[in-house]
């Protein structure tokens, strides 16, 4: 049950015995869990566990050497990032991937470009069904503007806003494309008691408005105990830790892991 | 192995095209030669710009436009400088011209620039090669100028017993790749044995790594583009000697770029070598494919050596972009 | 006082949207065309259309195709007069060979034959960027000069190599003065200017940009960066090779294959970069700019009453287009656009400091 007491459906996300290497460097070794549907799953671990790189591989950046990912029942380890964006998974990134040249609205319209239609002479005449178009996918940014509050900030060049709110536009964007899984990386970091709680209330409504089904990683664990369903833990390129925030606090490996134990 | 399989079929096509002219008997190995001996003479100036190109992205990550620029204002420093004084103490002059030039570049584009992308840094080289053209013809004059390296210039016949009739060659062809050959081992001596030499190649490897460990980065750019200069000075030199110094030096120059795409950016044999296979090449499909295509095609003219070397530095480019001796560029997200 | 958009609500996205919409542009827009089509053809000379008015129009044309190639979408390219050269022949062809053929319509298929020929030279872009592409497009630069300096069949098996063009005529009104190629000029250029505005305004220009920006996260988002830049370079290629074509046929009358050399093609560069990449309005000023300084150059010492010659002026020209590049790459990358757009910031204040 999510906090809001709807079911989680079926698991919309297989990842099975996912194995990645670089040369010799491990990133990741079989792992495997799966994503309800409107579920909120926390992937969490010590630097360089392979989080990341677990997201890349669910979105196309990384191809694995070895495994499976199904998504809504079909086989995925395979694809480009823009067939996995075409099937419905948006991300966003750790670093921040706005486009600099933009203001907001640009930014987040940029996620509408897969559903935009119209031809490229359609478009230069900006006539009829093009000029149409444009306007109906404009409306539908400003929801998601409406919804994440920086209207004010709509015709600002992203590279002049703050931090906090540039983390906003790059899950504006993420949210332009109607996502079926959203993959957030870090959300948080970077950001003051304030923000943080701001982009929690964001992604609990995005989970709750649109049934979204979300899989971030997080570090900071107040964060992730408030708003995960599920926590998976890896350490070197492993699984670690499987199940609810209770049940994953409590393991010994995990509190190994984060404690610097040898393992 | 599946990776370099495209590579090999280019070079391999290369090298085919390359003996096809003597496998086939279309030419007698006389003139084979010599065309071959023209190539790599060619080459070897060729390859005297790349240096210069190789050594500045190697320390500096920039790509310099200007380099056929400042071989042509090092050439018409030192021809002109020479008009009034002994040839040794104008190239010295020229050298100290050059590094004086390294010095006001280094303050006036690549520190405003530092941190800039590539194609930024690119495009402010290409601004300085503009303004070197115009302020080098202004200072010393447009004509076309000679410098005498007191070499002889009759052509002398060699390998009579081996070759009916032997085969031609110049003298100067033979200096221009002996003094190339000093050069390289010069450079490959300072970059190995001397202090300096260690903190360039720190440099080339990581800026902030070499900045933390003290190295101080302008002054060792300005030492780059100065050994890159001092090196723009032996090719005008031995370019201006060949063809006589002019306005289309620095035009002709461009056709490092090529050397430089087949070589590595960051390779000193690559330079070299690129400079010979490009030389090589060019002449001989001149030569060789040329008078083919003109009959076959009903052309006004040959002209293939204008565009062979690009042609086939975009082959290179889309097989290899790293080059015969470059290092891989990896892409991490 | 006078840039104030006080009073002007924008009530539904459609009038957001406009292009100009604060009414003051809208104004001084009309009143800028008013002035073209009716004022100038009056009030300016043949010279000053033969000299400086004809040639920046056509260059702004092809300055503003390179930068939706290169300000736009990021993908560089120091070739590209080559474009040029292939509309220009493109269109000599199909008016030689082509009886009775309307000139709009040859220009049109120029225009879309040197897209296609910009696709293909436009592949690299697909695997390599930044330098490495620098140098490919040069091999289009190169070969492609080779190619019509050669292959008779391009200049109709003519002797000397170069080719002529006679006197336009389109539906009946020849373009045999200067004003009257002026006119036609302006409307081929307004209305490709408007075209590009629009695609820039549209998605295509936004995936361009993103390419431009950030091709890994443009990837992320669904934009195919294969469609993206081959597009940039069909319609940049498209803007070029018209521009060619009126190069040759309005402004030069004859031409011969170095009249869309490399030094052109730097020339197309310098434009963008002083102009302002990325920008519409920078490739008018940046042609404005390489158009007028040589005629400057050569004028005005004169009118000082010191005269330089022409090769002092021509390497003066080199030089103060050289300095000028790393000036504006290091002040303002953004070229005289940027500066242009921060005057009219400031006009909207004033006369108030902030």
């Amino acid at each position: 049950m999510t906090p809001h007491g709807r079911a989680f459906g079926e698991p919309v996300l297989a990842v099975d015995n996912i194995s990645l290497a670089f040369g010799g460097v491990k990133a990741l070794s079989d792992v495997s869990f799966h994503v309800r549907e409107r579920e909120i799953l926390a992937i969490i671990g010590p630097n360089g566990a392979g989080k990341s790189s677990m997201l890349n591989v669910i979105n196309g950046v990384y191809r694995p050497q070895k495994g499976t990912i199904r998504f809504f029942g079909e086989a995925h380890h395979n694809i480009d990032t823009h067939e996995a964006a075409a099937q419905g998974i948006a991300r966003t990134f750790q670093n921040l991937a706005l486009f600099k040249g933009m203001n907001v609205l640009d930014n987040i319209m940029t996620g509408r470009n897969l559903r935009m239609k119209a031809g490229l002479l359609a478009q230069a005449m900006r006539f009829g069904p093009a000029e149409r178009e444009e306007l109906e996918h404009r409306a539908a940014v400003e929801r998601i503007i409406d919804f994440l509050e920086i209207q004010a900030y709509r015709k600002t060049p992203v590279g002049r806003l703050p931090y906090g709110l540039q983390k906003r536009v790059d899950l504006g964007r993420a949210l332009a494309m109607e996502p079926r899984l959203l993959l957030l990386d870090e959300p948080m970091a970077g950001m003051n008691v304030e923000e943080k709680q701001d982009m929690c209330r964001f992604i609990l409504d995005v989970n709750d408005e649109f049934g979204t089904t979300i899989v971030l990683i997080e570090h900071d664990m107040g964060v992730v105990m408030d708003l995960s369903d599920r926590v998976i833990v890896l350490d070197y390129g492993r699984k670690i830790g499987d199940g609810t925030p209770d049940e994953v606090r409590g393991t010994q490996a995990v509190i190994d892991a984060y404690l610097g134990v040898k393992h | 192995m599946k990776r370099h399989l495209p590579v090999m079929i280019l070079c391999t096509a290369l090298v085919a095209g390359l003996a096809a002219p003597l496998a086939t008997g279309a030419s007698a190995p006389g003139f084979y030669m010599e065309v071959l001996f023209g190539g790599l003479a060619a080459g070897v100036l060729y390859s005297l710009v790349a240096l210069g190109f190789v050594l500045i992205f190697k320390a500096s990550g920039v790509f310099n436009f200007a380099q056929g620029s400042m071989v042509l204002f090092a050439a018409l420093s030192v021809a002109r400088m020479a008009e009034v004084m002994p040839l040794w103490l104008a190239a010295m002059l020229g050298v100290g011209v050059m590094v004086l030039l390294a010095i006001l570049i280094e303050r006036l584009v690549l520190r405003p620039l530092v941190n800039q992308e590539g194609v930024v840094l690119l495009m402010a080289t290409l601004g300085v090669s503009y303004f070197l053209d115009g302020f080098g013809q202004s200072v010393w004059g447009s004509d076309i100028y000679e410098i005498n390296l007191g070499l002889p210039k009759a052509p002398v016949m060699i390998l009579g017993n081996l070759f009916k009739g032997g085969i031609l060659i110049n003298k100067d062809d033979v200096a221009a790749a002996v003094v190339a050959l000093l050069l390289v081992t010069a450079l490959a001596l300072f970059f190995q044995k001397t202090a300096t030499g260690r903190a360039l190649r720190a440099v080339a490897d990581d800026h902030q790594a070499a900045q933390s460990i003290g190295i101080p980065l302008n002054r060792i750019w300005v030492i780059v583009w100065s050994v890159a200069g001092i090196v723009a000075v032996v090719a005008g030199m031995v370019w201006g000697s060949k063809l006589g110094v002019q306005f289309s030096i620095s035009q002709v120059a461009l056709k490092a770029l090529p050397v430089v795409i087949l070589g590595g950016f960051t390779s000193i044999p690559g330079a070299i070598l690129g400079g010979l296979i490009i030389g090589v090449g060019e002449k001989m499909a001149e030569i060789f494919l040329g008078p083919l295509m003109v009959r076959t095609f009903d052309l006004a003219g040959g002209g293939i050596e204008n565009w062979f070397a690009y042609v086939l530095a975009l082959l290179f480019l889309l097989v290899r972009p790293e080059g015969l001796f470059g290092e891989r560029i990896i892409d991490r997200v | 006082m006078f840039y104030r958009e006080n009073g002007q609500f924008k009530s539904s996205y459609r009038q957001d949207e406009a292009l100009l919409p604060i009414l003051q542009d809208r104004i001084f827009m009309l009143a800028l065309l008013a002035f073209a089509v009716v004022g100038v053809p009056f009030l300016a000379s043949d010279y000053l259309f033969l000299s400086i008015i004809n040639p920046f129009l056509i260059m702004a044309l092809a300055a503003l195709g390179l930068n939706l190639l290169v300000g736009y979408c990021g993908q560089i390219s120091i070739g590209h007069a080559a474009f040029m050269s292939v509309g220009a022949y493109a269109a000599y062809n199909l008016m030689l060979r082509v009886p009775n053929l309307n000139f709009l319509v040859a220009l049109v298929l120029a225009g879309l034959i040197a897209a296609a020929v910009g696709i293909l030279f436009g592949m690299p872009s697909l695997r390599i960027k930044g330098l490495y592409l620098a140098v490919a497009t040069l091999a289009a630069q190169f070969f492609i000069d080779w190619l019509f300096a050669r292959v008779k069949w391009f200049t109709g098996y003519e002797s000397s190599g170069s080719v002529s063009t006679p006197v336009l005529s389109l539906f009946g009104w020849p373009l045999d003065s200067p004003a009257r190629k002026y006119l036609f000029l302006l409307a081929v250029v307004a209305v490709f200017t408007l075209l590009a505005k629009n695609l820039v305004r549209g998605h295509i220009g936004r995936a361009w940009m993103a390419i431009r920006d950030m091709d890994v996260a443009a990837e992320v988002i669904g934009i195919r960066p294969v469609y993206a830049k081959l597009t940039a370079f069909a319609v940049s290629s498209f803007y070029v090779g018209v521009a060619g074509a009126l190069w040759g046929f309005v402004y030069l009358g004859s031409w011969e294959p170095l009249a869309f050399n490399i030094t052109v093609s730097l020339n197309l560069l310098f434009m963008i970069i002083i102009g302002g990449m990325g920008s519409i309005l920078g490739s008018f000023f940046g042609a404005l700019f390489i158009v007028a300084l040589p005629i400057v150059l050569d004028r005005v010492p004169a009118w000082l009453g010191a005269p330089l010659s022409t090769a002092t002026a021509s390497h003066l020209a080199s030089m103060i287009f050289g300095a000028l590049i790393v000036f504006f790459l290091i002040v303002e990358p953004h070229g005289l656009a940027r500066l242009w757009a921060i005057g009219k910031e400031k006009l909207r204040l004033w006369p108030f400091p902030h």
